[in-house]
């Protein structure tokens, strides 16, 4: 077979799985389901070896290959096909989606188990699948664009699936509302690059763009912003990330796999996609590039305080996004997309040991709640901390490599994007700081009830209740399930987290700077005709990066250490001392609160002005009340004449023909 | 014999059937007016048609009669039916048909 046929498998596998068990939920015993979604993903993934294979075989000249099913589209001067394309960059990210996504269906066998919707789970879970993968394969914005909304309303269904929880269907719905800002942007955008290339696929648009547009062009830099709008909403950037913290309502499987390792990355993809595009507007780049490094110390800063275990995380998603936007807007495409891949796995793996914890806790997901699993909890406490010294930078781990590559590169371009870098250091330390706070409080510290219960062999299922809110809830469908899974217990579990704690401590060796840089050759293809190419840090420039973070690294884990293990009653001094900014923190910057005052209530305002005033004065009052009263009176006047005597009509009808026989008589007269 | 005086019988025929449907209160007589009407307009067909000298008068007038039956038929029938349910045999009191 090949590379294209791959991609059709790729794309078909997942579409077929979701299809049986969505259609056939009835009659799939036990977690059945879950093995076939499974499964499918599974097949998804070697599909994605194939394609690999397929395209190391050819020579580098010619590994961007598109393959169409049928057009899907033709009129006069446009054709949209249904084609997917092939090349190094789509091929590395099917190659992440379809695995990391692999194992958390795997995870997600012992997790749903006794969740009353577990086949719905899992049909949801391969339709996110399916769409992530169109949106990698696209090779046009038509199909770019179903995948694109897809993922959007896969990330709706997934938030919202416990959908008798009041809080999880706002969330969901918060998600999707701001999932399709997005969307429309990056359809403005997709329009005003048709308008002046005439064509809608990656090829031709890009092959057409430094001939149509002059350097920084108004429009093109206006269809790079549109595009950003799309990409900013997608991963959460300022000021469209308010959505991913709330998203965290839904279930832990679905936060690592959409929330932290795929659908968030998308937009980091979609930015690296159009490099063509944005290497000629450097306008739209450099908003990029400072968006993304606000979103990268805001969230760090706030991931500080937050208390909710899965929230931390989401903001570090957050802040690890705004690394990878930084890095690929900075022309940094190999080492954004290296950070892409270790974060898929160091923050899947961080979820999938805050899934455990949090079953451990019976639901609860506040860390003040939580405290001293270690003993309770060695797998999940060992995976847990791996994940969290990857995302500290801690020396050779895998994100020590790729978040350093991507600062050595903002610093190698120098100016402006020098400060960016020293930003994201600033910003390393708050990360590793907030990592140690992570481990120390949840796996050290006095142990919790909970903890000496499990450590006795006793697993706490906890009140059904809803966490954020306290209310009560039973475990039919719409609701969680009755019993909670720690990695201890289930081999699925412990299966689908080893592997990525080995992937977050080695995964590293892709990308080490002078030596190996095997994923940077791999992805040379797709970005040879960038005017950066030729822009690289030397390796001795990337190894003082790389001491300079792991030592960032070391100085804020041991901050960390120091603050929340030597001397915990610091902690409560130093919220005291500084409790404006604690409170600030603690609010998320107000953003939330910002947004309401700035457009939710101007909104709701103007909707009530439209419903008092508009609506029941004008549009009831005048159009609809003067249509009826005008439609009243001509009928009264109608009915008037309908007297029902059968003597008057007959009189009428002579009257009548009579006046009309003198009319014709005088008139031919 | 001169066709006006045809015609003026015709009038007056139709004339007596006009002021028949207008005054009486009977169905019964209404509807005998209303042939007065039809004939007295066949009259006026078939003198025309002798006046003309050719047939297609006469032919209206054969199909006008054929009509007068079908309508006598109906209405006969809608008479027989208000007989049979008791209702009012008086077309001012027939007044459903107001708006």
């Amino acid at each position: 077979m090949n590379a294209t046929g791959y991609g059709w498998l790729v794309l078909g596998a997942p579409l077929v799985g979701m299809l049986i068990i969505a259609l056939g939920w009835r009659v799939l015993p036990g977690r059945s389901a879950g093995w076939l979604g499974s499964a499918s993903i599974g097949i998804s993934f070697l599909a994605s070896v194939g394609m690999l294979i397929e395209l190391v075989d050819r020579p580098e000249e010619s590994r961007a290959l598109v393959g169409t099913a049928y057009t899907y589209v033709e009129t006069a001067g446009f054709r949209a096909d249904l084609s997917i394309l092939v090349d190094p960059l789509s091929v590395f990210m099917c190659l992440v989606v379809s695995g990391v996504s692999f194992l958390i269906h795997l995870y997600s066998i012992s997790y749903m188990t006794s969740d009353q919707g577990f086949a719905r789970f899992f049909a949801y879970l391969n339709f996110f699948v399916f769409s992530m993968l169109l949106l990698i394969l696209a090779a046009n914005f038509v199909l770019l664009l179903v995948g694109w909304a897809f993922v959007g309303a896969a990330s709706y269904l997934l938030i919202s699936f416990w959908y008798r929880r009041g809080t999880a269907t706002a969330a969901g719905i918060k998600a999707f509302v701001i999932n399709v800002i997005g969307d429309v942007g990056l359809v403005i955008g997709a329009f005003l690059l048709f308008d002046a290339t005439g064509a809608l696929d990656y090829a031709s648009i890009f092959a057409a763009a430094p001939e149509v547009f002059a350097r920084n062009d108004a429009q093109l830099v206006g269809a790079c912003l549109m595009i950003l709008v799309g990409a900013f909403a997608k991963s959460a950037q300022l000021p469209l990330h308010t959505w991913l913290p709330d998203a965290m309502e839904g279930p832990t499987p679905v936060s690592a796999l959409i929330h932290a390792a795929t659908m968030v990355t998308a937009g980091v993809y979609l930015i690296a996609r159009c490099h063509p595009l944005f290497e000629l507007a450097p306008i739209a780049a450099d908003v990029s590039a400072i968006l993304g490094t606000a979103t990268l110390i805001f969230a760090a800063s706030v991931a500080m305080t937050a208390t909710d275990l899965k929230r931390v995380i989401a903001y570090s998603t957050m802040s690890q996004i705004g690394y990878m936007i930084l890095g690929v807007s900075v022309a940094a495409y190999g080492a954004g997309l290296f950070h892409l891949m270790t974060h898929a796995f160091f923050k899947a793996l961080l979820f999938m040991g805050a899934g455990s914890v949090i079953a451990a806790m019976g639901g609860i997901q506040s860390l003040d709640r939580m405290g001293g699993f270690r003993k309770a909890m060695p797998f999940t406490f060992v995976t847990f901390t791996i994940g969290a010294l990857a995302l500290a930078g801690f020396p050779l781990f895998a994100g020590f490599f790729s978040k350093d590559e991507i600062l050595a590169y903002a610093l190698e371009r120098g100016g402006g994007y020098a400060v960016l870098g020293i930003v994201g250091y600033i910003a390393a330390l708050l990360t590793a700081f907030y990592a140690g706070r992570m481990v120390f409080r949840v796996f050290f510290g006095l142990s919790v009830p909970e903890a000496d219960e499990l450590a006795k062999g006793h697993l706490a299922h906890g009140s059904h209740a809803n966490p954020a809110t306290g209310e009560e809830e039973d475990t039919d469908v719409g609701f969680p399930g009755s019993e909670h899974h720690v990695a201890e217990r289930e081999w699925p579990m412990k299966l689908a987290m080893a592997p990525l704690a080995l992937l977050a401590v080695v995964a590293g060796v892709l990308g080490i700077p002078g030596v190996t840089e095997t994923l940077e050759h791999f992805l040379e293809p797709t970005f040879e005709d960038s005017r950066f190419a030729e822009v690289h840090p030397t390796a001795a420039a990337e190894w003082v990066g790389l001491a300079a973070g792991g030592l960032v690294a070391i100085i804020g884990l041991g901050a960390a250490f120091l603050y929340f293990m030597r001397d915990p009653g610091r902690r409560v001094a130093t919220r005291e001392r500084f409790a404006g900014v604690h409170r600030v923190l603690i609010n998320k910057w107000y953003f939330d609160e910002i947004f309401d005052h700035a457009i939710v209530r101007p909104v709701a305002a103007s909707g009530r002005f439209g419903r008092s005033v508009v609506e029941s004065a004008f549009v009831q009052g005048v159009l609809v009340g003067g249509t009826v009263g005008v439609v009243r009176a001509g009928t009264s006047l109608a009915r008037s004449i309908q007297t029902g005597e059968l003597r008057s009509y007959a009189a009428l009808l002579l009257v009548g023909v009579s006046a009309l026989i003198l009319y014709f008589l005088i008139v031919s007269s | 014999m001169n066709t006006s005086w045809f015609v003026v019988l015709s009038a007056f025929i139709f004339c007596v059937g006009a002021t028949g449907v207008m005054s009486r209160r009977s169905p019964l007589v209404v509807l005998l007016c209303l042939e007065l009407m039809l004939n007295a307009g066949n009259l006026a067909l078939v003198a025309f048609a002798r006046m003309l000298g050719n047939e297609e008068g006469q032919i209206f007038a054969l199909i006008v009669v054929v009509v007068a039956a079908c309508e006598v038929v109906i209405g006969l029938g809608i008479i027989v039916g208000m007989f049979r349910r008791r209702l009012p045999i008086d077309v001012d009191q027939m007044t459903e048909l107001r708006g």
